[in-house]
């Protein structure tokens, strides 16, 4: 193994994975080609939604990759941090809202 | 800030530039000559079509500084075409029309053409010649000096296509490129041509925008960026034009400085290279243009003469412009070239495949 887990060269090959199952990898790789197709939304949009969910998921090989795609896909650097913030308020939001079923919780077991 | 040329910088030498595009890989290797890759696919020598476009280059001054000019122009530069080397033009163009090879299209780029004194001179003769003129206009010369002020009804009144850079709706990422201020100023010129007629339906005259990226990447897709820019500059500024032309930043003069200085350079070329398209190698825009530099000189292309590569197997010099000549000879290439041919390829007049 090397001696750290990311490596920006690793990003590149990909497309490697098809080594150890090569249907599987075929499939996937049709599949995500096609989800990033110009549809009923933009590829710059699609490009925004994949860069906030690689900060959701904190993937370093997404953010690298999807960083890149925007700008190439002509997104402002205004547009990329507010999709950033969508998935930073989506991630609290979704930690404090739970904050519900703890205060059911502590309704329930005080007096 | 100062030109390339100004600051004695070593890449003012063309010279310099082709050995830094022809150097070893820092980890050994070259990146395949550009020939070579042209080769595997029958395209070498690469021959011309037939000469379509002229693109006359009328000088290097300009009232900016864009950090990607491959020019290298601004406003310390004093290189700008005599009245009489424009005249030779015009008796070029005479000559191919007699010879039963018109040139339907003259380009005029710069630096800022309208800072060449014989600019609407030049203009009027064209059109007396009834032949189509595009201007490179970088927009915020329309408001630099009241005396050009009226260059949208001066392009109106003779038919001019008027083709002009916007690397981007959001201020920010303009300015980067072109100097701080220029968006806005970008946005006003636009709406003076807008209101001139320019880019409204039916009017017939011509308005297109020219994106190129603000640093180290290549441009998406055309269809796509083009429908971007349209409903943003049309939503914040009540913008219209045509056409939108994506155009990619080839590895030259202050662009190849920014990707050397930033250590970019080896990443860029590398996109370039594998990013190669055959189909749009087949449409290089050097195979139906001629550029003709500020003195006169022949080249295959704009970026061919800002590195003095001149034309190879044909007369040099537009006083002695033989259109038979150009269409047989080969065309001079570099590893800058593979910057024409990545993706859905670059010329003037935006993607080629
Ligand atoms: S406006 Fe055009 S010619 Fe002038 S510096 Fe910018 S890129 Fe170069
Ligand atoms: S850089 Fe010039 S000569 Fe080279 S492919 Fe492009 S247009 Fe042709």
């Amino acid at each position: 193994m090397e001696n750290t887990y990311y490596n920006p060269a690793d990003l590149a090959k990909f497309g490697n994975i098809a080594e150890f199952s090569p249907d599987l990898a075929k499939k996937f790789f049709d599949y995500y080609g096609d989800v990033f197709k110009e549809g009923e939304l933009s590829v710059r949009e699609k490009s925004l939604i994949a860069l906030a969910v690689a900060h959701a998921i904190q993937c370093p090989y997404c953010i690298d990759a999807y960083t890149t795609d925007g700008l190439e896909k002509g997104a402002s650097e205004g547009q990329m941090m507010e999709a950033i913030h969508v998935a930073a308020a989506i991630r609290g939001g979704a930690s404090l809202v739970h904050g519900v079923q703890m205060m059911n919780k502590v309704k329930e077991i005080t007096m | 800030m100062k030109s390339l040329k100004r600051q004695e910088h070593k890449f003012s030498d063309s010279f310099i530039q082709l050995e830094v595009l022809q150097a070893a890989r820092p980890g050994g290797g070259k990146f395949e000559r550009f020939e070579d890759k042209l080769d595997t696919i029958g395209l070498f020598p690469l021959r011309p079509t037939q000469l379509e476009i002229f693109q006359v280059n009328v000088g290097k001054m300009c009232n900016q500084t864009c950090k990607h000019c491959h020019v290298d122009a601004g406003p310390d530069r004093k290189e700008i075409m005599t009245r009489e080397t424009m005249q030779q033009c015009l008796e070029a163009l005479d000559k191919a029309d007699v010879a039963g090879f018109p040139v339907k299209t003259i380009d005029l780029t710069g630096g800022a053409p309208e800072m060449n004194p014989h600019f609407r001179w030049f203009v009027q003769e064209l059109h007396k010649r009834g032949k189509h003129v595009i201007v490179r206009c970088n927009l915020t010369i329309i408001l630099a000096n009241p005396k050009y002020h009226d260059l949208p009804q001066f392009f109106k009144a003779h038919g001019v296509e008027v083709v002009s850079s916007l690397p981007h709706f959001s201020a920010r990422r303009t300015d980067a490129q072109r100097g701080d201020g220029v968006f806005e100023k970008s946005i006003k010129a636009l709406q003076m041509l807008n209101a001139a007629g320019y880019g409204q339906e039916g009017s017939g005259l011509q308005l297109h925008l020219v994106y190129n990226p603000a640093g180290a990447f290549l441009p998406g897709a055309q269809v796509s960026l083009e429908k971007e820019f349209k409903q943003q500059l049309k939503r914040q500024f009540n913008i219209d034009f045509n056409s939108l032309f994506v155009i990619t930043n080839l590895p030259i003069s202050r662009f190849l400085d920014y990707l050397v200085q930033s250590g970019n350079y080896e990443g860029y070329m590398e996109k370039l290279v594998n990013s190669f398209n055959p189909a749009a190698a087949a449409n290089v825009m050097c195979r139906n243009t001629i550029s003709v530099g500020w003195d006169g000189q022949l080249y295959d292309c704009d970026f061919n003469q800002m590195l003095d590569l001149t034309v190879v197997g044909a007369p040099r010099h537009i006083k002695d412009f033989d259109v038979a000549q150009l269409n047989q000879r080969d065309i001079v290439l570099n590893q800058h070239c593979y910057g024409c041919t990545a993706g859905a390829g670059s010329s003037c007049g935006g993607q080629t495949a």
